[in-house]
């Protein structure tokens, strides 16, 4: 991965592309579809995300140079760790009694 | 507030401690000047970067802290002997259950551990220290007088008394107004910082100043299990000060993050100790489960089997430790999912544990065994472990945990998990590893004694625990009545701890006999040992390798010497860089227990004043320039000489 790579860059045409038809897909969703504002919320939401790992991947480079792939094992593990804290702490205080009254 | 408030009094085996601890101080104050000693200790010890002094620090501290939480613990064992007795009363002996756990888990297991690894990984991946020596000192600082303000607390003032989980609402204000819990939230505040920064500096020493070739799957057992370990610090750790400083607020400033009065949640409190508190368990194991596979295998003079499981199955647990925390509260009342979800994730947890209880035996199998010291103690783990193992099988399955949660059942697994688990590990490490600190193994005969009756001592004391437990016994009672058939069994119990402390006394014996009378002339290699930290000379030289060594496989030093590689060449010396001695750690250290005890007595202008210390110790760090110095060829070349004869 330390390599520099010539010839065609694929990786950025991809993402490029990628990126566009996201976000063309979420401009969609938002004003040509009949869904609810809650659902519409989640798609575009679920949309960002997806981009937002293409670009981390496509242009910033994260699995390139001599830690590359600990920079991505480091950010999916913090990733797990929010949501099991805050998600899991959140399931674990309002069912059972809590959810009772 | 008047003198008799501050002082603890009326109780004799309190002003008898405090007699004792006045009489101890001045004693120690007076041998250092009699010795004219001080500018010595702090400028060999106080004032040290080296990553194996500072070790050395935390196993002295680590072994004060047994003893402490070890007096705790018997007389306990002392007051339960028979029923009836008031030799302790409720309030004291609530006190001492809260800092015996307190202790014997944050300021016993951790620094041991923090301790061996802090002498060891360094020297096990083939480097001169760890990645920030200055934080490194800190962090010991700011442990050892967080241990020390925790520790004062039984004559100042008055110990935590809402147990070692202190659980609200129990230890809000409300019901427990006094300063003791004040230490609680203080004192572990402080060590947390500490503990954080020691797992930032262990990732980034073990990645990125391992020797070269030594690649992820060349890393030695030891030092993955302290990598992963670090890296669960740095998750946990976190949750754990939040909770602290929630706690913090609660009782110093009427909040009510865990009191219901104005819309907390004391299971918010359990929630997110228990988030810390489970990995925590995982992060004092870890290590111990890296010191085994070390010891079996060098004394089993076989590589460790199934490496690869191993290595997967100790980034397993990193990850299902975070999983499980609520198995710790099943009977608070959530709902069956919640129940039944955490119930399979901490049975899933048996798995990876499991896979590495079988490659320790089939590492042993067809082995030449060697009993040594350190070898007993990893053998006299795999079983007692186990025991604790499926106990906690048995207290995972939520259903059946109703009958369990909170009896003295409880308090046997959990005893039978943490002392064969890190305890005996410690052992191990310390026989295994000592050589490598002072240059002397420890007597392997006064070492029997040692292992014997601990280990009889361990067994009489905790097993009898499981049936007083199935029998009913609730954990935390100072008393009980005659007649519920627990005499026996307590009883029983009290004499094994008596056992168990003489075992305790037997370390105490083989490390003074040991210092006066064992042989120096060992070698460098006493063991036959596998791994880089035994290629250098012993004890190791303040700067660990005159050439860092290269690596081509698992168990270097075991290839190096099969190969005949061992010896140094004289052209491949060159001035080693080392970093130079600070007095901002223990300086940042002793201004935040001054600022701490203020804020345990709620002394809000004099903490604020005194933080004024913490400032210039960080602005004095800041402007320190210093970029160490060299040693140069000629030093090497003599230290070298010392112990190899004639360098090639």
């Amino acid at each position: 991965m330390t390599t520099v790579k010539h010839g065609f860059p694929w990786n950025h045409l991809i993402g490029f592309v990628l990126s566009i038809l996201l976000t063309l897909f979420a401009v969609f969703i938002a004003f040509e579809t009949d869904f609810s504002k809650t659902v519409i919320m989640w798609v575009i939401g679920t949309l960002a995300i997806f981009q937002a790992l293409i670009q981390l991947f496509m242009f910033m480079h994260i699995t390139e140079g001599k830690e590359g792939m600990l920079n991505v094992i480091n950010i999916i593990y913090s990733i797990f760790l929010a949501l099991v804290i805050v998600f899991g702490s959140i399931w674990v205080l309002t069912s059972g009694h809590s959810a009772i009254h | 507030m008047s003198l008799d408030e501050f002082f603890v009094t009326g109780d004799p085996l309190i002003l008898a401690s405090q007699i004792a601890i006045g009489l101890t101080m001045i004693g120690l104050i007076a041998l250092v000047t009699y010795l004219k000693r001080w500018k010595w200790l702090w400028s060999e010890w106080f004032t040290t970067v080296d990553h194996k002094k500072i070790g050395i620090m935390y196993i002295l501290a680590g072994v004060l802290m047994f003893f402490r939480g070890g007096v705790d613990g018997l007389m306990m064992k002392a007051q339960t002997s028979r029923p009836n007795l008031e030799f302790l009363d409720a309030q004291h002996y609530d006190e001492i259950f809260t800092t015996h756990g307190v202790i014997m888990i944050l300021f016993m297991a951790m620094p041991m551990l923090i301790g061996i690894m802090n002498v060891v990984i360094p020297l096990q991946i083939g480097a001169r220290d760890v990645a920030f020596p200055k934080l490194n000192a800190l962090s010991f600082w700011l442990f050892f007088v967080a241990a020390m303000l925790f520790n004062v607390s039984f004559v100042i003032g008055g110990s935590p008394d809402a147990g070692w989980t202190s659980y609200f609402p129990l230890a809000g204000k409300e019901f427990t107004p006094g300063v003791g819990n004040n230490y609680y939230a203080i004192a572990l505040q402080i060590a947390g910082i500490g503990t954080l920064a020691t797992g930032i500096n262990f990732i980034v020493t073990i990645v990125k100043m391992r020797a070269p070739g030594m690649t992820w799957m060349k890393m030695p057992m030891f030092t993955w299990t302290s990598l992963v370990t670090s890296i669960i610090i740095v998750a946990a750790f976190p949750i754990f000060t939040v909770a602290l400083a929630y706690m913090t607020l609660d009782r110093l400033f009427g909040t009510h993050f865990f009191t219901v009065a104005a819309g907390g949640d004391p299971m918010l409190w359990l929630n997110l100790f228990w988030l810390w508190g489970h990995p925590e368990v995982y992060i004092v194991v870890l290590p111990a489960f890296g010191m085994f596979s070390e010891v079996i295998a060098t004394f089993a003079r076989k590589n460790l089997y199934g490496y690869k499981s191993m290595v997967f199955s100790v980034v397993g647990i990193a990850f299902l430790s975070m999983l499980v925390w609520v198995h710790h509260f099943y009977t608070m009342g959530n709902s069956a999912s919640v129940n039944t979800v955490f119930s399979l994730t901490t049975m899933m947890i048996a798995i990876p544990t499991g896979v590495k209880i079988f490659n320790w035996l089939f590492t042993l199998r067809k082995g030449r065994i060697e009993f040594s010291n350190a070898m007993l103690w990893s053998l006299a783990f795999i079983p007692c472990f186990t025991i604790g193992g499926v106990t906690g099988v048995m207290l995972a399955m939520a259903a059946a945990d109703y009958q369990y949660h909170n009896t003295m059942f409880l308090v046997a697994h959990f005893h039978y998990v943490l002392i064969p688990g890190v305890v005996f590990a410690v052992f191990a490490g310390l026989y295994y590893w000592w050589p490598k600190m002072f240059g002397f193994k420890l007597s392997e005969k006064i070492g029997k004694w040692h292992f014997w009756l601990f280990v009889i001592g361990f067994n009489l004391t905790f097993m009898p625990m499981f049936f007083v437990g199935l029998d009913g016994m609730s954990r935390r009672m100072y008393t009980y009545s005659e007649g519920l058939g627990w005499e026996g069994w307590l009883g029983f119990s009290a004499v094994g701890s008596i056992v168990m402390a003489a075992g305790f006394a037997a370390l105490c014996y083989n490390i003074y006999w040991s210092f006066r009378y064992a042989p120096r002339d060992i070698g460098n290699d006493p063991w036959n040992a596998r791994t880089l930290e035994w290629a250098t000379a012993t004890p190791a030289p303040h700067y660990n390798f005159a050439k860092i060594p290269e690596v081509t496989r698992l168990d270097p030093y075991w290839d190096m010497k099969k190969k005949g590689e061992t010896g140094l060449k004289k052209s491949d010396l060159k001035p080693v860089h080392m970093p130079s001695n600070s007095w901002t750690p223990i300086f940042l250290g002793v201004a935040f227990g001054v600022v701490g005890f203020f804020l345990v007595f709620e002394w809000f202008t004099l903490a604020i004043i005194s933080s004024i210390g913490i400032i210039i110790g960080l602005v004095a760090n800041s402007f320190d320039y210093d970029e160490g110095y060299h040693i140069p060829v000629e030093e090497l070349e003599e230290e070298e000489r010392a112990w190899r004869g004639d360098l090639k």
